[in-house]
């Protein structure tokens, strides 16, 4: 359930949980300079420090009541990834986005779960967050990349991401907003939570999405593109030439039993009118002929 | 991580699954005793084992031995047998299936059950398998297995013993990590028992630091897959020879899939992930000349990891050990006009964009 336009604006106000970490410190500033308001750290054991002029508190709950934070980024290692997520979701927090990595599928279910049922916004685990060029951007998309348009972006992947994001913005264009979803097996908020934000916003006028091979989330957002989408969507699908039965880099980057082959998503996705780039650099040239 | 059948057993028998008495053996020869007829059965990570030859009967110690001795060692689908598990033969009345997985779309666990086991439950049709999703807010209720139960069709002082063994199936995955735990066949044997004839656990291997007793378990993987995830290094090898290093999951199977586009064929995935450790960058490259490729790109896209820091990395690894495998090598990102200027003499053929790079391996790997 997500309930703002494109979920990150001037009233995102951030907490960064871990942030006395080598990524909380480095991507705190970079936020702080992309215009996000970054109002609170948390590290255990390390309240009343501060981190790039931050104040860093031993719970959100404090963070809440100091800097009115309503939106978590977090940086925390992955053993202690659900306790965390689960303390910015009992703290109220309305946006929750978890750049961890590698964190078990259990955790991310039992926190999905809780986030879904009270109707907060969970991004990721092990996603790069979510950027809006000109409003905010919590995560650790790169900043340099972006430039202010009428694309919106949604991908399941981090690098090849900002190699799409950064080949968009070279060829003239710019992005409305770019959420990276993460491609872990349980994400928080899939392609088709995002696809209906961008439908609705008035400054998206183009779709692109960025799947890979596992599951089937692709195929699901073609269906609902082909139903309920009238904004036009440029698609890369990574994995093609990836083997059956190898994890490729990603928790769910994998063919299991014959299912989740990129063939089968571009397929769907073509069926639903989506130009689907054979290469990445492809995806801006597919852009200007739409 | 796949678990091998024998330890998977050993996981249910802990929750208090029903499972054939057996024993495990490396060698024919530490055979003593069997407990009456028996089943000999290769212990190896893959399917088909039985019609490969990996499934053989023994009614006394001495056909024990022998099959043993013909099982350990046996070459199934690849995979070399090291093992043997001797367990006492099932009298059997009915089979069934039963499992629990993730269902990735519902975000959950999902319970499967058929009354149609004892073969791969993707030849099943669909309306003879019961997909039971587990809302992690509900959690398992009795209501669950008594579904499950009815579903099954099987007399009710059965029915009783499936509703525990269900109970069990879902707790083992909670507690264990699961991400797949399959019994199948589940046995009704003569006599009205329920037992797991065979069993497939795969461990949440991003779960592994809460479980380090399945640590030293065996995985499926090359002797150089094992040492890349000794280094934390997402390792894939396949069966061209272009070697791709690249940071991110999403950008190396990018430009596995570009290389193809230019005819070439990549013989090693290798994610570098979100790195600023040179070391892991060098680490990489020694594990990626082991792997002996005819070309190597590196496809880099700084930003956590930053291009100099991959420099600094390939440079180290160029100086321990010497090699003519060409490196094509396209920079991009946070400091790649540093990183440029490190690798400038080193030798590598440059490239701007990735289909370019793509385009040039793939051009090298041909000629």
């Amino acid at each position: 359930m997500i309930r703002m336009a494109v979920i990150v604006d001037a009233k995102t106000r951030v907490v960064v949980q871990g942030i006395t970490g080598y990524q909380g410190q480095f991507h705190s500033q970079a936020m702080m300079e992309f215009g996000t308001q970054v109002v609170a750290g948390t590290s255990p054991g390390k309240g009343g420090q501060e981190v790039n002029g931050i104040p860093v508190f031993e719970t959100v709950i404090e963070a809440v009541k100091e800097g009115r934070a309503n939106t978590s980024c977090i940086f925390v290692p992955a053993p202690f990834c659900k306790d965390a997520a689960l303390e910015a979701i009992d703290a109220g927090m309305k946006t929750i986005v978890i750049i961890t990595e590698r964190l078990p599928v259990n955790d991310a279910i039992h926190v999905v779960s809780v986030a879904r049922a009270k109707g907060i916004t969970v991004i990721g685990p092990n996603c790069p967050g979510i950027a809006s060029p000109g409003k905010a951007k919590v995560g650790i998309l790169p900043s340099k990349i972006f430039k202010q348009g009428d694309v919106g972006v949604v991908s399941k992947s981090g690098t090849l991401t900002y190699e799409i994001v950064n080949a968009i913005t070279e060829s003239g264009h710019g992005q409305s907003t770019c959420v990276g979803i993460g491609g872990d097996r349980v994400s928080g908020t899939d392609f088709i939570d995002i696809l209906e934000l961008f439908e609705r916003d008035k400054q998206t006028k183009k779709i692109v999405l960025v799947g890979e091979i596992g599951g089937t989330a692709e195929e699901e957002a073609a269906a609902y593109i082909e139903s309920k989408v009238k904004k036009p969507v440029v698609a890369y699908i990574a994995g093609r030439t990836a083997p059956p039965g190898k994890r490729m880099g990603h928790a769910g980057a994998i063919i299991a039993r014959g299912r989740g082959t990129a063939e089968s998503k571009i397929m769907a996705l073509e069926g639903a009118g989506v130009q689907v780039a054979k290469l990445p650099t492809d995806v801006p040239r597919l852009l200007g002929e739409l | 991580m796949k678990l091998f059948e024998y330890r998977a057993k050993a996981v249910l028998m802990k929750h208090g699954i029903p499972v054939p008495e057996g024993f495990v053996v490396t060698s024919s020869d530490q055979i003593r005793r069997i407990a009456g007829p028996s089943m000999v059965k290769a212990q190896v990570l893959i399917g088909g084992r039985g019609k490969a030859g990996g499934i053989k009967p023994a009614d006394n110690v001495e056909e024990a031995k022998k099959a043993a001795a013909a099982i350990i060692g046996m070459n199934i689908r690849g995979f070399i047998a090291k093992e043997a598990l001797i367990e006492r033969k099932l009298e059997v009345a009915k089979e069934l299936y039963l499992g629990i997985t993730i269902d990735r779309s519902r975000r959950c666990f999902l319970l499967m059950a058929s009354p149609d086991g004892g073969i791969d439950i993707e030849s099943v049709p669909e309306d003879r398998i019961l997909m039971l999703p587990i809302d992690p807010l509900i959690g398992f209720q009795p209501f669950m297995s008594r579904r499950v139960a009815t579903f099954m069709g099987l007399p009710k002082e059965q029915q009783a013993e499936l509703v525990r063994i269900c109970e069990r199936l879902v707790q083992l995955a909670i507690h264990e990590d699961a991400e797949l735990a399959e019994i199948n066949p589940l046995v009704v044997t003569k006599d009205g028992r329920l037992v797991a004839g065979d069993a497939k656990i795969t461990i949440d291997s991003d779960a592994l630091f809460r479980h380090p007793e399945f640590e030293k378990f065996e995985e499926d993987m090359t002797p150089l897959e094992a040492k890349a995830r000794q280094l934390d290094i997402a390792f894939v090898q396949l069966d061209g020879n272009i070697g791709v290093i690249a940071n991110g999951a999403g950008l190396t199977m990018a430009t596995l899939d570009s290389i193809n586009m230019f005819g070439g064929k990549a013989g090693v995935f290798l994610d570098l992930g979100g790195t600023d450790d040179p070391e892991k960058v060098k680490q990489a490259m020694l594990l990626m000349k082991e792997a002996n490729p005819k070309v190597i790109l590196l496809n880099i896209f700084g930003g956590i990891t930053k291009c100099d820091t991959v420099a600094k990395g390939v440079l180290e690894a160029m100086d321990t050990e010497k090699s003519t495998t060409p490196i094509v090598a396209r920079i991009k990102g946070v400091n790649a006009e540093i990183a440029r200027e490190m690798l400038k003499n080193a030798g590598m053929l440059p490239a701007s964009g990735l289909s370019e790079a793509a385009e040039l391996a793939s051009k090298e790997s041909m000629r």
